[in-house]
């Protein structure tokens, strides 16, 4: 698999602060690569110096094998959609799709067909005479995407196209979005800080931290061999059993030691076995959160259990009970690393 | 707070009887003086040749300081709305300055400047170009009155509008003229219209700045601000009457289009 998009040494200050600090990154041709981070680490920043929007300070942007550092937006085959949708408020949405193909000059029967196409695409025909101030939210975004895919761009750039969205609509769009990608196949790049969509949607994601990469990988790489703690952390949620980070849904809850080890390890050992006091039980609908306190260090953690579970154990606040981790996820250069057996993450200076 | 009853008619009425003296009985006086003697009477004295060519000079005026004002107001809202610079602040206090200036202080100023014994008097000593006491004098005190309409109120909208639509049509391909003209200019068009309708009103009523740098000739040099005066000073009521209405007309006009922009803006920003 080739690479549609390859950014080399880039550097990006404003004022005293590195939005982007040394960035070597590639994306394969026709993934659907996600730049998940907080908000600041720069992953807009990023987005858009590959649309030529944001201009970087030293290093290169490639596209498709072309050196576009110093081409302009206009010219560098691109799609862009836009948290805010950026809907050309004035023009129905037949004008907002067709824009790109009439600065282009293409024959008015060419830019017609093509853009009942793409509505029909995205799910918005016999919407053409309507104005973008007509439409939700959702269909506002789906009218810029197709505004975006009427230019054949070689790369299709989302800076959060969900985020200004209800949470519903924001995951029928997510599995839409997969959907459409697996139809149109053009290399796509979507920013979120949102890691749920990043899983969801993406084929590969990299994780952004102050300007830096931390990790590049497909879902379950980096959700379950995190590169450092900041990765871990912010891909899921996190409890500390006495010291180590484990995922709460990794916490096997039990009445009595035994009970603790999941029954595929298959024996009987004791080894990580620990007793802790139950504090709170939460019932999240299909799952319940169980807050515990370790009758070793008194810290607090969290496990997270099915409802099943919880209700064959008759775990009542106040109760004690045994708990393990069942999986203890391998973070380069933290003590923990050594005693677990998942595979090694590349080492990475914290 | 909501006062009580008798408190509350009693503000009504007071609200309303200010109103009334300072602004409807006046310009309802005006009205009535007017078309007392009848329409005839009326449209004479707004159609001799001095009033004739005081409506023609005025909105010849109004068809040069508008475009100067579009031109050079709406790329100057842009670099306010758009970028930042040192000295941006003191540009900003200069666009307001005739907002605060006397509008004489703004005649006498220009009579400095560009008086045959002013600082760039050597235009009208040794080109034979007259400003002052010609109609460059009336357009240039005219634009001095109305620079801020236009660039106040787009400058706004352009705030308002962000940068967002102007980026993406740069993502599919457009030009910056193209963007201009496709995207920039459609979206600032109501608060435009609003600027121009301010500035067409403020030309056609400007007097103290006007009075200074004309030669004042019923006939030549009289804009319709004054010929209202010069008929009244010279005893002519009736004629300055009936100007006065005319004025008033085109100001109702003006505040019709102005509360239909208004709805506009509103509903666009929607």
């Amino acid at each position: 698999m080739t690479d549609a998009i390859t950014l080399r040494g880039v550097n990006k200050r404003y004022a005293d602060f590195a939005a982007l600090d040394d960035i070597n990154f590639a994306v394969p041709s026709g993934s659907l690569t996600a730049l998940l981070g907080p908000s600041g680490s720069g992953k807009s920043t990023l987005l858009r110096v590959i649309a030529g929007l944001d201009v970087p300070d030293s290093g290169t942007v490639t596209i498709d094998g072309h050196d576009v550092t110093r081409v302009p937006p206009q010219r560098r085959g691109i799609g862009f959609v836009f948290q805010h949708y950026a809907a050309f408020k004035h023009m129905t949405v037949r004008d907002n799709v067709a824009f790109g193909l009439k600065i282009r000059k293409r024959p008015k029967a060419e830019v017609n067909q093509k853009v009942d196409e793409l509505l029909e695409t995205v799910g918005l025909s016999g919407f053409q005479t309507r104005y973008p101030g007509q439409l939700s939210g959702g269909q506002r975004q789906r009218m810029a995407l197709a505004r975006a895919l009427a230019v054949d761009p070689r790369v299709l750039l989302l800076d959060e196209p969900f985020g200004a969205l209800d949470a519903k609509v924001r995951e029928d769009l997510r599995a839409w979005l997969r959907r459409l990608h697996d139809e149109v196949h053009v290399t796509t790049v979507l920013v979120t800080h949102d890691q749920s969509e990043a899983l969801d949607v993406a084929d590969r994601i990299a994780v952004l931290h102050k300007g830096r990469i931390e990790q590049v990988g497909s879902p379950t790489d980096v959700y379950d061999r995190p590169a450092n703690e900041f990765v871990m952390s912010f891909l899921g949620a996190v409890s500390s059993l006495n010291g180590v980070l484990v995922r709460p849904h990794d916490i096997r809850v039990g009445r009595n030691p035994e009970m603790a080890i999941a029954t595929t390890d298959g024996t009987a050992e004791n080894i990580g076995v620990m007793r802790a006091t139950i504090d709170r039980i939460v019932y999240l609908g299909f799952e319940v959160r169980v807050e515990l306190i370790s009758a070793l260090t008194g810290g607090r953690f969290t496990a997270q259990i099915t409802r099943g579970d919880a209700e064959a154990l008759a775990l009542k606040e106040g109760d004690t009970a045994y708990v393990r981790a069942t999986r203890v996820p391998a973070i380069a250069g933290s003590p923990q690393s050594a005693d677990s057996d998942e595979a090694l993450a590349p080492a990475k200076s914290p | 707070m909501t006062p009580a009853p008798p408190l509350k008619y009693l503000m009504r009425f007071a609200a309303l009887a200010y109103i009334g003296v300072l602004v409807i009985v006046p310009a309802g006086l005006i009205l009535w003086r007017s078309f007392s003697p009848g329409l005839g009477q009326f449209f004479s004295q707004i159609s001799t040749p001095a009033a004739i060519s005081a409506l023609q000079l005025s909105l010849l005026v109004v068809a040069i300081v508008v475009p100067l004002n579009v031109l050079f107001g709406v790329p100057t809202a842009l670099v306010l709305a758009r970028s930042r610079f040192r000295g941006k602040g003191v540009l900003q206090a200069v666009i307001d300055l005739p907002f605060a200036v006397s509008p004489v202080v703004v005649g006498v100023a220009l009579i400095v400047l560009w008086g045959s014994a002013g600082a760039f008097g050597f235009v009208e000593r040794d080109l034979g170009f007259k400003i002052i006491f010609g109609l460059p004098g009336i357009v240039l005190a005219s634009i001095f009155v109305t620079l801020p309409f236009v660039i106040r109120e787009v400058e706004p909208v352009l705030h308002e509008i962000g940068t967002d639509q102007e980026e993406a049509a740069a993502t599919l391909g457009s030009r910056s003229w193209q963007t201009f003209w496709r995207i920039t200019l459609p979206s600032i068009r109501w608060g435009l219209m609003y600027g121009v309708v301010l500035t067409v009103a403020r030309t056609l009523g400007e007097y103290g700045a006007v009075i200074m740098v004309s030669s004042n000739l019923p006939g030549k040099s009289q804009t319709l601000t004054l010929l209202v005066s010069d008929r009244y000073s010279r005893g002519a009521e009736y004629g300055a009457y009936a100007i006065s209405t005319l004025l008033m007309t085109v100001a109702v006009l003006v505040l019709i289009v102005q509360v239909i922009l208004d709805a506009r803006r509103a509903r666009a920003r929607a």
